[in-house]
């Protein structure tokens, strides 16, 4: 099963404006780029055209394991507003 | 001059188990709490495998096994050994009344709504962004729209606790710290449910599941029975996901098609996919619990015994804790770090940092052996058996001299003597 069907199962709210803010300049520099693997929403992916990260920060399980593991420390993770993001009712 | 007008006794930060039973305790003695929770409803943001102890929750909520919404009395524990397509399980069943495999999102709503009832002010969908300090005390939370004040801030605010970073009671977490975890409800009718897992009436079972796809990763697996779903999980250690480039969903993709799991849920239809982070830092990297007008409780404090599966007791139990020496703070009207580090001392006069101590030198010696431990020994006990239930003309003895020899040659010979040692080292640390 992959992981758009899983998410579908979640009820989300999303917000306008994304609560998670890397500095794309310091991800350019980034080896492990593991935010692209490591998260379980797969909010990360890398944009080899644009060289930039795309961060669908609507699927976003708020769980803080990307802000841990950013290799470069440079995003910027913040809870969203108190009425977005994803609600859990089997938690 | 700061406005004053949102000052209350206490605010407790976090609607989770540690939270809610700090703030009912404080209103039950009739002291002013605000709970502020930054999901729609309390246990909206929640995830865990998971159980409830009855126990320590009764120490909060007496009448819970009457009043809560429970989903099954767990009778028996199976540890499950997994090897690459094979297995080992161990078994243990009593009708104890010892847990109950709980869905967060109805019973910590439920708790909640405890507290109101006893005169907690309930804040849901707020998210406190910072606290407010003033002469070097935590004198109140800044929310996206507001300002509350109070004499005491209590801090449950789970795993990331940013509020304890925010003011330095904490570093900033380490990838070998935490576990991500994913799991998945999946949707069984009642019936299906009892037979596959040996089960009459709402009694329920837990799954403890080693290796299989999370050979050689800190990792484990759990399983537990719901009324009507399953819930099947694991949480890897943060450092081993992004060293070893794995995607923790596909993980748990190849542990559901295990030959041992994927009997137990086929044929489920999935309710929910949810994910979240374990505190796995043990006593080492438990945080500074206090300073002046504020406390840190449950998740957010990195109490979790990961060995036994226990974390929503230590947060009951430590909310609560800080809930009682905030009362004696408030009846002397004094905030300083000093009368608030007896929240500390009673901690560590009870079994919740007693139980943290105990195995201090756990995940250190997890880190440094865990190929040995939840890889080579995973498959040498299936090996065992295999060996064991085999019958094929070969005379047993030779057999048995084979599994010995092995135990020496599979490996250079010093690992061996590293993991006795590292074994001996790890027993002697729990025991003294």
């Amino acid at each position: 099963m992959n992981i758009d069907k899983k998410l579908y199962t979640l009820k989300y709210s999303p917000d306008t404006e994304s609560h998670l803010k890397p500095d794309m300049e310091q991800c350019k520099l980034c080896i492990s780029r593991c935010c692209t693997y490591i998260c379980p929403a797969e909010v990360y992916e890398w944009n080899e055209e644009t060289q930039e990260l795309i961060v669908n920060y609507e699927n976003c399980l708020e769980c803080g394991a990307c802000r841990i593991a950013c290799e470069r420390k440079c995003l910027e993770w913040q809870y969203p507003k108190g009425t977005k993001g994803v609600t859990f009712k089997q938690g | 001059m700061l406005k004053r007008e949102n000052k209350t006794d206490v605010i407790v930060v976090g609607a989770g188990p540690g939270g809610i039973s700090c703030a009912i305790t404080l209103a039950r003695a009739g002291k002013e709490v605000v709970l502020i929770e930054r999901g729609l409803f309390a246990g909206s943001k929640n995830v865990f495998g998971g159980a409830i102890y009855t126990q320590p929750t009764k120490e909060i909520f007496p009448n819970f096994e009457q009043e809560a919404p429970l989903e099954r009395k767990n009778i028996e524990h199976n540890y499950m050994i997994l090897g690459k397509s094979d297995s080992t399980t161990i078994s243990y069943r009593k009708n104890d009344n010892a847990s109950y495999s709980v869905i967060r999102g109805k019973f910590d709503r439920w708790a909640a709504e405890e507290a109101r009832k006893a005169g907690v002010i309930l804040v849901e969908e707020t998210v406190v962004r910072e606290l407010i300090k003033e002469n070097n005390k935590v004198i109140g939370v800044k929310t996206e729209l507001e300002e509350y004040y109070s004499d005491i801030v209590v801090l449950a605010d789970g795993v990331n606790s940013l509020l304890a970073k925010q003011i330095g009671l904490r570093k900033e977490i380490e990838t070998r710290d935490v576990a991500l975890s994913v799991k998945e409800v999946l949707k069984f009718d009642k019936e299906t449910i009892n037979q596959r897992f040996n089960l009459k009436d709402n009694e329920g079972a837990i799954g403890e599941i080693f290796g299989g796809p999370m050979l050689g990763s800190l990792g484990l697996g759990f399983m537990y029975t719901n009324t009507d779903s399953v819930t099947i999980g694991l949480g890897i250690t943060l450092n081993d996901l992004v060293e070893k480039n794995y995607r923790p969903f596909e993980i748990l993709e190849q542990l559901k098609q295990h030959p041992k799991i994927a009997p137990l849920i086929e044929g489920g239809v999935l309710k929910e996919y949810s994910a979240h982070l374990i505190p796995e830092g043990g006593y080492k990297k438990v945080p500074t619990l206090c300073d002046n007008g504020v406390m840190v409780v449950g998740d957010a404090a990195m109490l979790v015994n990961n060995l036994h599966w226990e974390g929503t007791n230590l947060a009951m139990i430590s909310g609560k804790i800080a809930a009682e020496v905030a009362i004696e703070a408030l009846h002397s009207g004094d905030y300083s770090k000093k009368m608030l580090s007896n929240y500390e001392k009673r901690l560590k006069n009870s079994f919740v940092l007693k139980d943290m101590k105990t195995y201090r030198n756990l995940m250190d010696i997890a880190h440094q052996r865990q190929m040995a431990f939840l890889s080579y020994y995973l498959q040498k006990i299936n090996a065992f058996f295999e060996m064991f239930t085999s019958v094929n003309g070969v005379p047993k003895r030779e057999n048995y001299w084979k599994f010995i020899k092995s135990i020496f040659t599979d490996r250079k010979i010093s690992e061996l003597f590293k993991d006795i040692w590292a074994l001996l080292r790890l027993i002697w640390s729990i025991l003294v």
